[in-house]
């Protein structure tokens, strides 16, 4: 059966943890490993810390988290309505940052893309923002036969 | 729980919070950098053995207090650190700048966890 949730946020840091916690607990059904947690929650904070960050530039605004189960499956999309990206694949890019001045390194979307499974950014200048992340869990990440 | 600044020796010591993010980085920075300013000390300790959560701000952190006291010989010593922090540091490309303090039984212990 397949499980949905969306949460709605203000896009503060105090927030960040809370999306973090909200997911966390949203996987527990298909017995995800402490790694596959510990991913997920990786993803997640840097998502919503990008959106919080650099959409909205600490001047707050709203985020969307949106998560679905089914077979072991996560689906996950992180939703803002800030700036913007002009250019995707420069962003994605690691260690390519627009606030060193804050003290980020562009790692953000280098663990996304290495903790989850699939990694896919949507994005408009001045529109918003839409990160898309799956990962299988538990099982059904086994099942695949990885080793 | 806080986080705890001390200088031991000739090395500033920071224990770090549990997690360490967005929200829980920009204090941290703050207080080592006030602490490096006002003493001669010039080799920061990370001790992660309370940390259980750490995401692309505590790279900035530890990247941060590298570039302040390399400049003047001073060493950046990661202390404590599980295998996924260790993860996360080896994925940043930041291991080569890093001193490692470890004690290999509490390792295997925490990553058990
Ligand atoms: N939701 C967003 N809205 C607007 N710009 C974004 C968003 N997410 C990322 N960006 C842009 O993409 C760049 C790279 O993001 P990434 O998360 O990889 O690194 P960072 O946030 O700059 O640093 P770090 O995540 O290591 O602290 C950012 O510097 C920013 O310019
Ligand atoms: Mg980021």
């Amino acid at each position: 059966m397949k499980n949905e949730i969306r949460l709605e946020m203000d896009a503060l840091p105090e927030n960040e943890g809370l999306a973090r916690v909200a997911v966390a607990a949203f996987i527990t059904p298909p017995n995800p490993t402490v790694e596959e947690i510990c991913d997920v929650k990786t993803a997640v904070s840097e998502a919503v810390t990008n959106a919080v960050i650099h959409a909205y530039e600490g001047k707050g605004g709203r985020i969307v988290v949106r998560c679905s189960l089914e077979e072991g499956l996560l689906h996950m999309e992180i939703e803002d309505f800030g700036r913007g990206i002009a250019d995707i694949p420069k962003a994605m890019e690691p260690l390519f940052t627009t606030r060193p001045e804050l003290e980020r390194s562009g790692m953000g979307f280098a663990f996304m893309e290495a903790f989850m499974d699939s990694l896919e950014v949507e994005s408009e200048p001045g529109k918003g923002t839409r990160v898309i992340m799956e990962k299988k869990l538990g099982a059904a990440s086994r099942e695949d036969g990885e080793e | 729980m806080e986080e705890e600044y001390r200088i031991i020796d000739r090395y500033l010591m920071i224990r770090l919070p549990e997690e360490i993010d967005h929200r829980s980085c920009q204090e941290i920075s703050r207080r080592a950098d006030r602490m490096l300013l006002s003493s001669e000390v010039k080799d920061v300790v990370f001790d992660f053995s309370r940390t259980v959560f750490m995401d692309s701000s505590g790279v900035g952190v530890l990247a941060g207090r590298y570039r302040r006291v390399s400049c003047f010989g001073g060493r950046v010593y990661v202390a404590n650190a599980s295998r996924r922090i260790r993860k996360i540091l080896k994925l940043s490309g930041l291991m080569k700048y890093l001193e490692f303090m470890e004690r290999e039984e509490n390792d295997e212990k925490r990553d058990q966890a």
